[in-house]
């Protein structure tokens, strides 16, 4: 039993996640109040170099060829067997597509307890969870012996999870892989949309206050009144009433326009995470607590089918 | 195909939220419940499964407000057999609620189990990789597509910005729905009330509600921003008025 934080760094095709940077800085203001060290965890194949800028103090890593993607078998049999050998304090996972596959998994399979949705910690080590689309916070004795966390972004800069120095890597030994009952067949691009949402400046995003797909034309008008394309949240376009090149957030795209006028968004932190580097987000919503009005510059409280039309022909009027 | 779809009934976030007098759970008995949208994915999904390959869908949901309606929903939707799992799960966490659904869930031998990839009020991880490891099935979740292969599904799986990972998965498997093929299909009331005369509801007990290896919550609050919108206010037209005024500032008209 140690006192150490780990952070099961994700990554993907190459490529290190955000969300390992920011568990990275948030395992640092955990093991100032745990009293352990800052410890990542590396899974891959021939996959060292992604650890040269880690703020950690030290890099575990497991080399295997079957760890080259991520699938969740072999993950979880990997970590299972490090867990259990060194017994840490705490073990950071994202609350994303890998994440979410493992530390529900191994709390079971380890019998470990687990906190999830965690976004920050506080000064005594507690986790503050967000739940309920952002609207509750929850906050909880980080349990024992070892706690399995699942993080989301929004506590913590990435640039804090990050180091010029390169951190010491240690290779740890893999256990057998075998007997996998899950198989990565390929990848399959994203489909390219007529337009780049991440690189427009005026974004026009409707949420499932606009209701149907006939509505949309009203965002449409909007958006050309105003030289801007128009995106949406995950609900429009799991209905289809817009194609998926469009969304925002989590899983769809990070996008960073210089307006970012949301219609009925409520503003979910999966939704949220992917559009703070906005310059204005003004926001219109029938509900004075949606949380969107916390990130948003500007505000109206108000249907928006009785704004939208209105507020095009006077865009028209002024151009 | 035996396939097992798991349906929750979660706050509706547009109502107002109230956290209960020992200030560290929310207040179930003010909350409107509606089935998790993701569930509504899963179910679509099971029944594009079954219209595609045959086989059958279980629906199981625990007994909660709206749950009867939930289930006949789904059966109006072409779902075969219903299942309310009866039990007391006011706050209940996912680690027991895991426990209690293995055992009916192994009871239906199912070769495929369908849920929604999370709830939004969510502690201690989801049900469905919970109960995979209990089960010894394994689980991929964040899937957007599933075909049957023999005694495999190739699923897609979904990582940020539209990239898909296809992966080849051993039944019998858990899957967390993410979003189905197809949106969620509607189905008109009439036909809800059809099925609430031809389909019925078998009810099952939950075994031990055992709660270890979720996490303790002291307290639970409604977050305190750091920062607000500055709210415009005023008539539809004195809105668009102001708002013009904020396009113009920033050179936008
Ligand atoms: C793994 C995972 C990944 C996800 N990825 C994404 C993602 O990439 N992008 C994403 O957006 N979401 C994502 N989500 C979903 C996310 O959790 C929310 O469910 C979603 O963002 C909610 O979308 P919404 O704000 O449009 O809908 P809702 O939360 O339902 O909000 C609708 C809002 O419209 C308002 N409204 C209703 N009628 C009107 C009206 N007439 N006028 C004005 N306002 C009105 C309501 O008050 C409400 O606030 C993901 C979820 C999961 C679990
Ligand atoms: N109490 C429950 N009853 C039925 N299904 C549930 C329950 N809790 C979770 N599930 C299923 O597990 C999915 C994920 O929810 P959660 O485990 O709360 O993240 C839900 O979408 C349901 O499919």
């Amino acid at each position: 039993m140690t006192q150490d934080i780990y952070i099961v760094i994700e990554h993907l095709r190459g490529q290190v996640a955000d969300i390992s940077y920011i568990m990275l800085a948030a395992a640092r203001e955990l093991a100032q109040s745990a009293g352990g060290n800052v410890i990542a965890v590396l899974l891959g194949h021939n996959a060292k170099e992604l650890a040269a800028n880690f703020a950690a103090d030290q890099v575990i890593y497991l080399d295997h060829p079957a760890l080259a993607d991520f699938t969740p078998d072999a993950y979880q049999k990997a970590l299972a067997d490090l867990i259990q050998k060194n017994q840490p304090r705490a073990v950071l996972f994202g609350s994303t597509s890998i994440g979410s596959d493992l530390a529900s998994v191994l709390s079971i399979r380890l019998d470990l307890p687990l906190a999830s949705s965690c976004r920050s910690f506080t000064k005594d080590g507690k986790f503050v969870s967000q739940i309920c689309g952002g609207k509750i916070m929850a906050e909880g004795a980080l349990p024992s012996p070892t706690a399995l966390v699942t993080m989301i972004p929004g506590g913590y800069k990435s640039e804090e999870g990050k180091s010029t120095q390169p951190p010491t890597l240690t290779p740890a030994e893999v256990p057998a892989l075998d007997a996998l009952r899950v198989a990565l067949k390929n990848y399959v691009e994203p489909q390219a949309g007529d337009v780049d949402i991440a690189k427009e400046p005026i974004l026009i995003s409707v949420g499932r206050g606009i209701q149907n797909k006939d509505n949309i034309a009203l965002a449409e008008d909007l958006a050309t009144a105003l030289g801007g394309v128009v995106t949406g949240s995950r609900p429009v376009i799991d209905q289809a009433w817009l194609p998926s090149s469009r969304l925002v957030g989590k899983s769809g795209k990070h996008v960073k326009p210089k307006i970012y006028f949301t219609l009925g968004i409520s503003g979910a932190p999966e939704h949220v995470e992917a559009i703070t580097d906005s310059d204005t987000i003004i926001a219109i919503n029938t509900d004075p607590k949606a949380p969107i009005f916390d990130i948003a510059k500007y505000g109206v409280e108000m249907d928006l089918f009785d704004l939208v039309e209105v507020l095009t022909e006077k865009v028209k009027q002024a151009k | 195909m035996n396939i097992v779809v798991l349906a929750k009934l979660v706050p509706d976030l547009v109502e107002e939220l109230t956290i209960d007098a020992n200030g560290n759970a929310l207040d179930s008995s003010f909350a409107r419940l509606i089935i998790n949208e993701f569930d509504d994915h899963a179910i679509e999904q099971g029944i594009l499964l079954k219209e595609r390959g045959g086989g059958s869908v279980t629906i199981i949901a625990p007994d909660a407000e709206g749950a009867d309606d939930v289930l006949f929903t789904a059966a109006a939707k072409g779902a075969d057999r219903l299942i309310k799992i009866k039990g007391d799960f006011s706050n209940v966490n996912n680690h027991a609620l895991a426990r209690a659904f293995a055992k009916v869930v192994s009871g239906i031998k199912p070769d495929l189990v369908l849920t929604g990839v999370q709830a939004h009020n969510d502690l201690d991880g989801a049900l469905g990789p919970l109960l995979a490891e209990l089960l010894e099935m394994p689980y991929i979740g964040y899937v957007s597509a599933v075909s049957i292969n023999g005694d495999k599904v190739l699923i897609k799986k979904e990582y940020p910005g539209g990239l898909l990972a296809e992966m080849d998965v051993q039944l019998p498997a858990i899957l967390g729905i993410q979003a189905a093929e197809e949106p969620p299909r509607y189905v008109a009331v009439s036909k809800v009330r059809q099925a609430m005369k031809t389909s019925s509801i078998e009810e099952q007990d939950a075994s031990n509600l055992d709660p270890c290896g979720g996490s303790a919550i002291g307290r639970m609050f409604q977050p305190e921003a750091s920062s607000h919108a500055t709210m415009i206010t005023g008539s539809p037209d004195e809105v668009a008025e102001k708002l013009v005024g904020v396009f113009k500032e920033l050179g936008i008209v």
